[in-house]
């Protein structure tokens, strides 16, 4: 198995912490992981990216040319990488605050209305958990549980946040 | 029998291979003087650079270690950080100090570095055969300009030490001459004073000598030391330029 | 021992940190600011330790070489342009025969370039950088955690044989994150060389010096310098190979290079076409033997950078002109993918002839 994920959207939306928790997650069940942020003057100006990578052997590179996911939280992200994915991929969008909807027909389009459910459960800024709770769900990539535990140590230091934050990704991974 | 003059214990017995009349075998003489009066001579790193000085090691009988090309006051910087309790100081020519390395001079002052620097200003650059430096006065001649310096088209000559003077990490800046008995006296109590500075952990220390070169400058060693009092330190004036180091005189 | 997910760049810090690095002196470049950012973090307020953020990388690069004459570990690391502007210093610290780390994580370039993944830095690195004759260790690490231990490995060769070291990376290795784990704890006390310059205290005044007015004495420095490098190159000559036994064609590759050949490899091999791999640990000294005596076996060799073809020369050099050697470069900040190394592999396999694997 090696499968690339990549996961953008607006600076601020949480795209990085998404991709660095799964890493996380795949690295206690034992894989091979890589994780690879966008960086220098291509983040600059609201967009960001990164790229997961994770395998059962040595991973080679960590960019990834043809992503087997990718997980669009805004509309320009849509935009610049609805044609970068495998055919047979999947992408995931936040469908609450995109618009045009990708006429692909060779990969699956799974719509998260992220947003509104965030927003709905009073936890506005947990549109990057709901997602990825969504993401894990439809991917099969880590288990629910690694992820639940890797929540527990990236908010140590904010334990007031570690409910909120489960309950989002447990909303996402209920939703399908 | 009193002994009233002697060679100072960090001073190596060897001849200078300085030009007659160079400031700068006045200027090693005093450094050891102030090393064996502040006995500091087991804590001093000198940092002499490349240029006639380059040889200083074979005078001052201190740690040593050469410099690149205006470097020094970032080599003093590493070797300050490293080891807190040595004394580093550079021993710096005009264009070593103010030209090539002007950045490394006032950003380690400006970091408040607790280094010391002796700046010798001969207004011009002399192992390479007396061109222009930065601090070469107006209508000077030297190899590089030849028609005397020009202020439209070389510049004017650079007044480092009032540069530094604005620079808040600098505890004290003095410029002195090694032209005149009365002259390399208050020459020493500055360059006592600068290295007093660095051990009371006051700030960067700087004196600017001002420096015959009667080589370059194509006089006799009588004409280079009156041309000093009568042009250079017209241009460059002599006494204490900063001093924050709250009054505390070294002798 | 457990793992943790940690980029290329703060990898190196913490490895330097578990070495015993006690200065560091750099300036602000991507793609290696998260370094310059940990040993902010981790060494400015250390006691017994220091870090400077210089006013430029020749600034930084003389305080390493301060803190060097000072004897204790120093590093400094920067990008390509950067590196460029500490050849001065480097070129001192060779002729002065005093340690320090200098960490390249390189970028496109000529110029300012971009700030992506790039090799070509090759040259630069391997031939000595700066002005005279002289050379500098180059360790090329493939992955996270060999940037840790070749860090650690780089302040070992450094005091071992009083030389600069360099860490030629990469912005994709630095930028990257990957589980690491860290087989130093850091020592608890900080290392101090003999030969420094920390003030005549019990013994005669020392000086450290490179520059004579005599030709002779330079020629005799030289001379000594060379000895030494040839006891290195006898020594630390490290390289690794993959899959090279039964290979109709040998891949050569270094650094990020190497690890998207290995990929390339493994899919080459599913499909029957039998490629192996040397990867050069080492850039100087340069494993020319071992390339040589692959060339025994195996007829045809591939030099996969990402460059126009730096490292191939060293392996033209290694192989005397007897056996056939292709070239498949990248320049300027693309990474190639293992899928177009395959391509690459596919095609010279039916070029030349080669028999795949029943």
């Amino acid at each position: 198995m090696l499968i690339k994920t990549i996961f953008a959207g607006f600076g601020g939306q949480g795209v990085l912490s998404m991709g660095l928790n799964l890493a996380q997650a795949a690295m206690t069940e034992g894989k091979e992981v890589t994780y690879l942020p966008s960086y220098g003057a291509e983040v600059r100006g609201g967009t960001a990216n990164c790229t997961v990578t994770i395998s059962d052997e040595e991973i080679a590179s960590p960019v990834a040319s043809s992503p087997e996911f990718v997980v669009a939280l805004n509309q320009p992200s849509l935009v610049r990488f609805q044609n970068q994915i495998q055919s047979g991929g999947i992408f995931f969008i936040n469908s609450s605050i995109t618009e045009a909807r990708t006429t692909r027909g060779d990969i699956e389009l799974i719509e998260v209305p992220a947003s509104e459910m965030a927003e709905k459960m009073g936890n506005p800024k947990g549109v990057n958990t709901v997602m990825l709770g969504a993401f894990i769900k439809k991917s099969n990539l880590v288990s629910l549980d690694s992820l639940l535990k890797g929540l527990e140590d990236s908010f140590k230091k904010k334990p007031k946040l570690i409910d909120i934050n489960k309950k989002a990704l447990k909303m996402g991974f209920d939703l399908f | 029998m009193k002994k009233v003059y002697s060679r100072p214990k960090s001073l190596k017995k060897a001849t200078f291979h300085y030009c007659p009349g160079c400031g700068h075998s006045i200027v090693h003489r005093l450094l050891c003087e102030v090393f064996d009066e502040l006995k500091i001579q087991d804590r001093v790193i000198g940092i002499p650079p490349p240029g006639c000085s380059v040889f200083a090691y074979n005078y001052l009988d201190v740690d040593m270690a050469e410099s690149a090309h205006g470097r020094g006051a970032a080599v003093a910087t590493g070797i300050k950080r490293a080891c807190p309790e040595a004394l580093p100081f550079t021993y710096q020519g005009d264009g070593d100090i103010a030209a090539i390395g002007t950045a490394e001079t006032i950003h380690a002052a400006n970091r408040g570095e607790k280094i010391t620097s002796i700046f010798i200003n001969n207004a011009v650059y002399g192992m390479t055969g007396g061109q222009m430096a930065p601090t070469t006065l107006l209508e000077q001649t030297t190899t590089t300009s030849p028609y005397g310096r020009d202020a439209a088209l070389e510049g004017y000559p650079i007044k480092l030490s009032e540069m530094l003077a604005l620079v808040k990490g600098a505890a004290y800046i003095e410029r002195v001459a090694v032209n005149s008995p009365a002259n390399i006296k208050k020459a020493k109590k500055a360059i006592k004073k600068a290295f007093q500075t660095q051990i009371d952990d006051l700030g960067y220390s700087l004196v600017e000598i001002l420096s015959p070169c009667p080589t370059n400058w194509k006089m006799s060693p009588i004409e280079s030391w009156k041309w000093v009092d009568e042009v250079m330190s017209k241009e460059y004036p002599l006494g204490v330029i900063k001093d924050i180091t709250g009054e505390k005189d070294a002798d | 021992m457990t793992k943790t997910l940690m980029y290329g760049n703060t990898a190196i810090g913490e490895a330097a940190i578990r070495a015993g690095c006690q200065c560091y002196f750099g300036y602000p470049i991507t793609p290696q600011n998260e370094l310059t950012e940990y040993m902010a973090t981790h060494l400015s307020r250390r006691k017994g330790c220091a870090f400077v953020q210089a006013e430029s990388e020749i600034a930084a690069i003389n305080m390493v070489y301060g803190a060097s004459l000072a004897g204790v570990r120093v590093m400094t690391s920067s990008s390509s342009p950067g590196i460029s502007l500490k050849q001065e210093g480097i070129s001192y610290l060779a002729a002065c025969e005093l340690p320090a780390v200098i960490v390249n994580m390189s970028r496109g370039g000529p110029g300012l370039g971009s700030i992506s993944a790039a090799q070509s830095d090759y040259f630069q690195s391997t031939r000595g950088g700066g002005h005279g004759d002289y050379r500098t260790i180059v360790l090329a690490p493939s992955s996270v955690q060999e940037l840790a231990d070749l860090t650690h490995r780089a302040f070992d060769l450094a005091d071992k044989y009083m030389i600069p070291v360099i860490l030629l990376g990469d912005g994709m290795l630095g930028q990257m994150m990957e589980p690491i784990e860290f087989k130093h704890e850091a020592p608890r006390k900080l290392p101090i060389r003999e030969r420094a310059v920390r003030g005549a205290k019990g013994r005669p005044s020392r000086i450290i010096k490179t520059f004579t007015s005599k030709p002779t004495e330079m020629e005799e420095i030289n001379w000594s310098l060379f000895r030494r490098y040839q006891l290195i190159k006898k020594n630390e000559t490290t390289f690794e190979t993959y899959m090279v036994e039964d290979a109709e064609l040998i891949i050569v590759a270094f650094g990020a290079s190497a690890r998207i050949a290995k990929g390339a490899i493994r899919n080459a091999r599913a499909e029957g076409l039998k490629v192996g791999m040397l990867m050069p640990v080492t850039l100087w000294p340069f494993p020319y033997e071992k390339i040589k005596e692959l060339g025994r076996d195996t007829k045809q060799f591939l030099v996969f950078e990402m460059n126009m073809g730096q490292m191939l020369e060293d392996v033209q050099l290694a192989l005397e002109g007897k056996r056939e050697i292709s070239f498949y470069g990248r320049p300027g900040g693309v990474i190639p993918t293992p899928s177009e190394v395959l391509r690459v592999i596919s095609r010279l396999y039916h070029q030349k002839g080669l028999k795949k694997a029943k």
